[in-house]
């Protein structure tokens, strides 16, 4: 292996020179050659092309039941992911696979418990 | 996912072997972790602290007994290869719930209130607003701290022992979740702690990206994530560097960032200022130990046959680190700050021995984790009781005159002062001694004169310290605040170890020796 040749590096400078490009050249373009009218709302911040809601007066608390439930919905989801293929192959694998996916159901158990008794499930 | 295994003929599943012995450890932490999660969910709220102290500590100390007493004797490559128990996994793992613990005595200091000093009580409101004044009276309390410190300390242990990309890829998740949590729960300048905690997220995910694509192309260039397969691929597979340098080079930004080596080291000042101050300590102790466990494991194992690629960039990025450390730790005036600016250096200090590449680099890096973390969480337990007009006094003018006010307090912070400017008869002197040492058996003389001028400007910065403290007439209404036992404790042991390590290095370092083979 000739690891120390400049040739073996070539690939990589240009794969580097192409990335730096294409970087460059999106920024550039996008400001020399896109339409410039700002108007009020261009120059709010972003928040899903919605009024942005005002804070409250000090900063105060800002509502994230959403949030919650999204992230209860992904634990759920990634756990449904793991039982699909188990449920599909278990007969093969038998003992060990059953214990393995009880004691991972138990985790996923505890964090839910944790939700559940801290009013995690509650809107109001 | 279901068509791989449903293609599975019947007679080819075997369960996968786990050596329950050698993961027993990992397995009492992260079972305490849960455990804690529900005594938040169902115990009741006055009770949650003692119960939480004692189970998390409790499960510290059995987890080190275990590892110590037992699993040292059942090394093994084990769960198929994704957890590999060898001697330097064993050394880093017990390094970390050793200094887990010392470092979670200082979170726990409560002080007069009812609940940590540290935290606060309702992360989402302002402070001093009604809000949180209503969640104090109510009695809420802040012991999650507890189970999220054990979680991240079980990513901790995975991380150095992971026997492949992926498990170490989810080691790495597992243990900065908790941390980026953990920053942000600032009692005092919370708008600080909660722009540090954001920072830390998103940088900490995106070099949890590069990680990733380097994982995906060294699986590209090997066919495999094992460490071991790696290894094997790399003199077998010819033509294919375009695919493998980058990959290794990306897998080593992530672990690099984890490190705060420069130039990945921007997000450390930030952090290290706006996370509470033991959270501090920790970080910077034990997230260290591991992400360089987990380096050493990647550059050894599996990448070893291509050190002529990556050996001479990881040789300018020690570089850098320790003379942009040392630099910019000169100009600094906000002692947390200082100690990231510190950390970076110590960072570079280590990267130097393990350059190495043989065992003396192992056994040398690892001991001076070890030095460098005892010393670090006492100094962060040390700066979380200087307060003035009830916020911590960081700034460095409020510690002028600290040595005629609280002697005990300056007389320490000094000793570690002089701990990290590697002042012989401690343990910086004796871990700096060991990694230059190793690196100018191999080829690394110009890395350790470096290191030897940073180690000169950084004595600079430290000194200017303790002269700051003893020689300046006190300032502003400073104040130092009388600890529990758990900080006296913490600062106790971590000053003890600092010393005793400087003094007799030769125990430490003779198990840094024997710990210092990979199984491959």
């Amino acid at each position: 292996m000739n690891g120390l040749t400049s040739y073996s590096y070539a690939p990589l400078l240009f794969f580097a020179a192409i990335g730096a490009g294409f970087a460059v050249f999106s920024v550039a373009a996008g400001a020399l050659a896109g339409p410039k009218r700002y108007n009020r709302a261009k120059l709010e911040a972003y928040e899903c092309g919605i009024q942005p809601s005002p804070h409250a007066e000090g900063g105060g608390r800002v509502p994230i039941k959403y949030y919650l439930t999204a992230m209860l919905f992904i634990i759920f989801d990634i756990e449904s992911v793991f039982l699909y293929p188990f449920a599909v192959a278990f007969e093969q694998m038998g003992l060990f696979a059953l214990v393995e996916m009880v004691l991972f159901i138990l985790t996923v158990f505890v964090a839910y418990a944790y939700v559940w008794r801290r009013g995690g499930l509650e809107w109001d | 996912m279901t068509a791989a295994l449903s293609s599975v003929p019947a007679a080819d599943f075997v369960a996968t072997k786990v050596e329950y012995a050698a993961v027993l450890p990992m397995f009492i932490v992260f079972g305490m972790a849960l455990v804690g999660v529900l005594v938040e969910a169902f115990a009741p709220r006055r009770v949650r602290y003692p119960i939480q102290l004692v189970l998390t500590l409790g499960g510290l100390v059995a987890a080190f007994l275990v590892l110590v007493l037992y699993s040292r004797d059942h090394q093994a490559k084990t769960a198929g290869g994704a957890i590999v128990i060898d001697g330097p996994a064993l050394f880093l793992q017990g390094t970390v719930l050793v200094l887990g613990a010392v470092g979670l005595l200082a979170m726990a200091e409560r002080l007069d209130s009812a609940a940590p000093d540290t935290f606060t009580q309702s992360g989402s409101a302002v402070p001093g607003s009604p809000q949180e004044a209503a969640a104090v009276r109510m009695g809420a309390t802040t012991t999650e701290v507890f189970p999220l410190v054990l979680f991240a300390i079980s990513g901790m242990m995975m991380f150095p022992a992971a026997g492949d990309l992926l498990t170490m890829f989810v080691a790495l998740e597992v243990l900065s979740l908790p941390l980026y949590i953990l920053t942000g729960l600032a009692r005092r300048r919370r708008l600080l702690s909660q722009e540090a905690s954001l920072k830390y997220f998103l940088l900490g995910a995106f070099s949890s990206a590069f990680f990733l694509f380097g994982s995906a192309l060294i699986y590209g260039f090997a066919g495999s994530v094992r460490f071991g397969e790696i290894a094997k691929a790399v003199p077998q597979v010819g033509g294919m560097d375009s695919i493998a340098v980058p990959g290794v080079l990306l897998i080593a930004v992530g672990l690099l960032f984890k490190i705060g080596a420069v130039p990945f080291h921007s997000w450390t000042p930030d952090v290290y200022q706006g996370a509470p101050t033991p959270v501090t300590g920790f970080m910077a102790a034990c997230t260290k130990i591991a992400a360089f466990g987990a380096l050493l494991r990647v550059l050894y194992v599996a990448f070893e046959g291509l050190r002529w690629n990556w050996q001479p960039v990881v040789a300018v990025v020690a570089a850098l680190t320790m003379i942009v450390g040392a630099v910019l730790s000169v100009t600094q005036t906000d002692v947390k700050r200082l100690l990231a600016y510190s950390s970076i250096t110590h960072a570079g200090f280590v990267l130097v021995g393990v350059l190495a590449m043989d065992r003396t680099g192992v056994s040398s890096t690892m001991f001076y984790l070890v030095a460098y973390g005892f010393s670090t969480i006492a100094a962060f337990a040390l700066i979380a009781l200087v307060r003035s007009s009830g916020s911590e006094a960081t700034h460095l003018s409020q510690w002028a005159g600290l040595g005629k006010s609280s002697p005990v307090l300056a007389g320490a912070f000094s000793f570690l002062m002089l701990a990290f400017a590697g002042i012989p008869l401690t343990s910086g002197f004796t871990a700096k001694f060991a990694v230059f040492g190793a690196a100018i058996a191999h080829d690394g003389t110009w890395l350790a004169v470096i290191g030897v001028l940073a180690s000169a400007v950084t004595a600079f910065v430290y000194v200017r310290v303790i002269v700051l403290m003893y020689f300046s007439e006190p300032s502003g209404d400073t104040a130092v605040l009388t600890p529990s036992v758990l900080t006296s404790t913490a600062v106790t042991i971590g000053v003890a170890a600092t010393l005793l390590l400087g003094i007799v290095p030769s125990p430490l370092l003779d198990l840094a020796h024997d710990s210092s083979l990979f199984l491959p």
